[in-house]
């Protein structure tokens, strides 16, 4: 394989990994945040609240997320009959809502890790609830989530493949049509070593994180 | 002036505490004067920290009355308003038996965090009253290691310093050495007896009997949810008047 042709190859791969990436990042964007008042109404003890979060929990952990990204792209138009939204953007709610569940899994583990003493201490010297959770739980809550975190995380670069479901180009697509073209599987292998690389990056980042959050146990 | 019309810093009234269809408190009254040292012994479960965490509103009452300092926290078993729980609280401190850090901050964040964030004081004058206290408690050298680099001992110290901060009127300790062997133990009754010497105002429930005779001005013996005996060291140690209190100190005599 020449140089010009292997160009060729590389090329509309590098254009998929923008969509991979660009999936990544929205994901966690809006997902790790989303996560923390979706775990906290899943501790609510207001039970309509707390149940009906469960019940958001369990489907989007029950079903495929292949699904998902299916229902979020064609249920608009067979439910109300209104346009679709454009494929990535139903893509990216699909991970979005997805990952949410997982992440607020992963708090509330972290949360209820925390030790009743820590809240009583923080009680008897006044600070109010809010205080309590944002200044003494929640830091305590990031250093122990972060190992789960890192896990959810890495299965995140590989569910990317799942937006060509719908007929998003991203990297995995791209390596298939290449494949198809050419009758070789060469391009697959290729695309297995970009989400190497990037799973690489993703772990040396929340190794850095684990080391910062280290100066205590 | 008589002991009868100083009114007493931490006035509770016939305090009844059920969890469910238990009862493990059955109408306890007692109260603490300024700068009093109240010991509370007695046996395991019987109701010596349930009382202590009602008073300091970590554990609801059933029923009865908690004033502090004349305001009243809880009234016929109803509570006053939080925000005015809050306020009212402030003005005790609690030690807990297994100190009860924050680990993620400095010890001097221990002890300045709620200083800054709850009184609203200033940085440099809550790390200033941090700093005093810390070396009173001898760890100034310490200020900036964190709680999981510190011995038993010395986290107690900080925990001390912790509620100290906020200049309480009266301070609890929940079996404040019951984590520790005996040498930190040694370590932090010491500063409990400094603390003493300087007319703190202070209630404690411990199992360490000398020590209780020794620091107490006044001795709680509180067994099965009733105070079944109260009075001086002198009196409680030295002529038990309930066969229970006899017997329980007996043990702790053939013990040693």
């Amino acid at each position: 394989m020449d140089w010009a042709s292997f160009w060729q190859m590389l090329h509309p791969m590098l254009v998929g990994c923008t969509y991979t990436i660009y999936l990544f990042f929205l994901t966690l964007l809006f997902a790790l945040p989303l996560a923390l008042p979706i775990a906290l109404g899943r501790m609510s003890r207001f039970r309509p609240l707390s149940g009906l979060v469960n019940f958001y929990l369990l489907v989007m952990r029950g079903t495929p997320l292949i699904l998902q990204i299916i229902f979020v792209y064609f249920a608009p138009y067979y439910i109300f009959k209104i346009t679709p939204a454009p494929r990535f953007t139903a893509v990216v709610i699909a991970f979005v809502l997805n990952y949410a569940a997982y992440f607020a899994e992963i708090y509330r583990g972290g949360i209820e890790s925390i030790s009743q003493g820590q809240y009583e201490a923080a009680k008897v010297l006044g600070f109010t609830r809010t205080q309590t959770f944002f200044r003494i739980i929640l830091p305590q809550v990031i250093k122990r989530i972060v190992p789960a975190t890192a896990n959810e995380v890495i299965t995140l670069v590989k569910d990317t493949a799942l937006a060509q479901t719908i007929g998003v180009a991203e990297l995995f697509r791209a390596a298939q049509t290449i494949s198809s073209a050419r009758f070789s599987v060469i391009p697959i292998f290729v695309a297995g070593v970009f989400y190497f690389v990037m799973n690489a990056v993703v772990d040396v980042v929340f190794q850095r994180i684990e080391r910062k959050l280290n100066y205590y146990h | 002036m008589d002991k009868e019309s100083v009114s007493p810093i931490v006035d509770v009234r016939n305090l009844v505490k059920r969890f469910g269809d238990t009862e493990v408190l059955h109408g306890i009254s007692f109260g603490i004067n300024q700068g009093e040292v109240l010991a509370v012994i007695g046996p395991s479960g019987g109701g010596k920290s349930t009382l202590l965490r009602c008073v300091t509103n970590l554990e609801p009452v059933t029923s009865g009355d908690i004033l502090i300092g004349g305001d009243e926290l809880v009234r016929g078993g109803v509570y006053a308003p939080a925000g005015v729980q809050r306020r009212i609280c402030l003005r005790v401190g609690l030690v807990f038996q297994n100190f009860n850090l924050f680990p993620h901050f400095s010890v001097l964040r221990n002890v300045t965090e709620a200083q800054t964030v709850v009184l609203g004081r200033s940085r440099a004058e809550a790390e200033e009253r941090a700093m005093s206290l810390l070396a009173k408690m001898g760890l100034e050298s310490r200020a900036h290691a964190y709680p999981c680099e510190l011995s038993g001992g010395q986290q107690q110290r900080v925990s001390i310093a912790r509620a100290m901060a906020l200049n309480p009127e009266v301070l609890f300790f929940d079996e404040p050495t019951s984590a520790l062997d005996p040498e930190l133990t040694g370590e932090i009754l010491k500063v409990i007896r400094q603390l003493a010497e300087e007319h703190m105002t202070m209630a404690i429930v411990t199992h360490e009997m000398a020590f209780a005779r020794d620091v107490a001005d006044r001795v709680l013996f509180l067994d099965g949810g009733h105070i079944a005996e109260e009075g001086t060291p002198e009196q409680v140690f030295g002529h038990p008047s309930s066969e229970r209190t006899r017997t329980f100190l007996r043990r702790f005599d053939e013990s040693k």
